[in-house]
């Protein structure tokens, strides 16, 4: 598969800051590509420079090898889904589909079909002659993803559609739209600051910060692998330590905690642990463990995102500890000590 | 039940202003009007007539005037709209908020003046010795002055200065609601600037427009002083009509019956109009 979208060294600069710096990426063509990102890192800027609504400081965007440079949103074969959707709130739902294909000049016929077979693949048949203000939120949804896959794009670019939404409903859109994305066809870019919806749809995911690319990645290796310690903080939770001292095997916290982590080569500021990566009791026959002792402070029950907070009994460090799935450690209570055990590859080690 | 009394009190205490006001100066002069504009003066004093109203029907003059009243109030209504359409536009799209309240502010100047002087304003611009027609002079351009006051071009200028401000801010205030990701979307569609005015911006700004094009509308065809003062003889205008049969005349009963007929006349105008261009009266106010 080729190269649908080329970004080359891209960066946009307003009068006080620059939103944009440098950035470097391209997206396989039917790939679902995610730029995920916390609120003013410059997502949106990058979304509404590759639509074209405004222009690049310096750098390039290649839609199918062709440079966009001057081609004005309306000639560039992208469309864009808004994160306040921007349905035209005059039309029912046929004319907001039918919108775009009206401009194309196409016979009747054509749109009709055209509108009426989109409308049936979102599950909106029927609704046609519906105003759009009596939809609810996720059938408004669909109507802004099939007014923009209607005109057929190279590209579909999404900026945090699903942020209206209420959390139940904004799952079942989730796995709503990768299935159509799947079944489509179509490159999807999807922006948004919400890792589980990044991570659960996309192919490869961009995490962004103050105008930058942290790292671009699966999801998977994003998650298991994080190249940053921003990276590491955004992506899934993380215990987070501040380190002050390394000397051979041992890093030490501020709170003055020891931890093993051989075969470092560099010195590092902060350690990030995954709450999962911790074992609760571990056998002795698991290798290159680290172990230590904690004390339960409380058990955060959340069906089975079950945590308990623990302290470090050498230290008074605080840490989150995810409890496995088996019903094994139900019983564990505040006040107890335990042993913990961490591999040494999830003790993540950053320099800043 | 004590709270609901006090309450009930406390009500009609604070509408009682507004209710003698409403009855007093409006609602009961009305009333006299109405009864009046059906009594002629008989051998026994006043009687009961239709006179007053077939009387419009009747004299040419007096119809004729008013058709010319209406046209003259619909074509300055058109003219408010495509005047301050753009205004409103770049006010609450275009310019940046922090200069947005204050140009917004000098827009309303025109109305602190009051009327009369605004008028007496425009007799010193347009009049033949007035400032066009001196600089005209003045940089060669024309010999003699250009006669532009005491004519139909005059008072109309007059009256559309006069009421353009009320079709500009619920205008404004429709097109502060519409979100600009609409018009983004639209032309992410591949609409040209051209539909996106004519398919999105106008149709969402509908409900200001009419509620503008109505209180203009009003406001025009009942004025009195621009045409008075701008229009000089030439121009016909219905209020003066009205003015004339009371205070020339002194025919109070058909004074009242011509006002009567333009409040009706025009109310259907604007009843007319509205069902035309398929809007409905409760959908205007939002």
């Amino acid at each position: 598969m080729g190269k649908i979208l080329e970004i080359k060294n891209l960066t946009k600069e307003f009068k006080e800051f620059t939103a944009v710096k440098d950035v470097n990426f391209f997206v396989e063509e039917g790939g679902f590509f995610s730029i995920l990102g916390p609120s003013g890192c410059g997502k949106t800027t990058l979304l509404r420079m590759i639509s074209g609504f405004i222009k690049e400081s310096s750098g390039e965007i290649l839609i199918k090898d062709e440079s966009m440079s001057g081609v004005p949103p309306e000639k560039r074969p992208v469309n864009i889904v808004f994160q306040s959707l921007a349905l035209f709130p005059m039309m029912n739902v046929r004319e907001n589909v039918a919108f775009g294909l009206k401009r194309q000049k196409l016979s009747k016929q054509e749109i009709d079909e055209r509108v009426k077979d989109m409308l049936g693949r979102v599950s909106l048949h029927g609704f046609e002659n519906k105003k759009v203000t009596e939809l609810s939120g996720g059938q408004r949804q669909r109507v802004a993803i099939a007014r923009s896959l209607v005109m057929k794009p190279s590209i579909l670019l999404l900026d945090e559609p699903l942020g209206a939404l209420d959390r139940k409903l904004r799952e079942h859109m989730k796995i709503e739209l990768k299935l159509l994305q799947k079944e489509l066809g179509t490159t999807f870019i999807y922006i948004t600051h919400d890792q589980s919806e990044a991570l659960v749809m996309s192919d490869k995911v961009a995490v962004m910060n103050k105008g930058r690319f942290e790292q671009i990645d699966t999801p998977r290796n994003l998650y298991k692998n994080p190249k940053t310690a921003f990276v590491a903080g955004f992506v899934g939770e993380s215990n987070r330590f501040e380190l002050t001292n390394h000397s051979g095997n041992i890093i030490t916290t501020e709170n003055g905690w020891k931890v093993e982590k051989p075969n470092l080569d560099f010195t590092p500021k902060v350690l990030y642990i995954r709450p999962e990566a911790l074992i609760i009791e571990p056998t002795d026959d698991i290798a290159d463990l680290f172990k230590f002792e904690v004390l339960i402070k409380t058990i955060l029950f959340d069906g089975s995102n079950t945590k308990v907070s623990a302290i470090v009994t050498s230290s008074k460090d605080e840490l989150l500890i995810s409890l496995p799935q088996n019903a094994k450690f139900e019983d564990l209570k505040e006040g107890d000590k335990v042993q913990v055990g961490v591999n040494y590859n999830d003790l993540k080690c950053y320099k800043g | 039940m004590e709270d609901k009394k006090s309450f009930n009190f406390t009500f009609y205490l604070l509408i009682l202003p507004v209710l003698l006001w409403l009855i007093l100066l409006i609602v009961l002069p009305h009333i006299d009007l109405f009864i009046s504009s059906f009594q002629v003066d008989g051998d026994n004093g006043k009687v009961f007539s239709f006179d007053n109203y077939t009387t419009f029907f009747k004299n040419k003059i007096y119809w004729l005037t008013f058709i010319n009243t209406a046209a003259y109030a619909i074509g300055i209504t058109l003219l408010a709209f495509v005047v301050t359409f753009p205004v409103a536009f770049y006010l609450t799209k275009v310019v940046s908020r922090k200069y947005a309240s204050f140009l917004s502010l000098l827009l309303l100047i025109p109305l602190w003046i009051g009327e009369l002087v605004t008028v007496y304003g425009w007799m010193i611009i347009l009049g033949d010795h007035g400032v066009i027609n001196e600089s005209l002079i003045y940089f060669g351009i024309i010999d003699k002055p250009i006669h532009m006051l005491y004519t139909n071009i005059s008072m109309s200028i007059g009256l559309l200065y006069i009421s353009m401000l009320f079709m500009v801010i619920p205008i404004m205030t429709t097109l502060e609601s519409l979100d600009d990701s609409l018009i983004e979307a639209a032309s992410d569609l591949g609409a040209s600037k051209w539909t996106i005015f004519r398919r999105i911006i106008i149709p969402y700004s509908m409900p200001g427009i009419t509620s503008g094009g109505i209180i203009v509308f009003m406001l025009v065809i009942g004025d009195y002083v621009a045409p008075d003062i701008l229009g000089g003889k030439s121009s016909l205008w219905f209020t003066e009509q009205i003015y004339n049969e009371f205070l020339s005349t002194f025919n109070w009963g058909e004074g009242a019956a011509f006002g009567f007929l333009l409040l009706m006349i025009s109310s259907s105008i604007i009843w007319a109009a509205l069902r035309i261009s398929g809007q409905k009266l409760e959908r205007v106010g939002s």
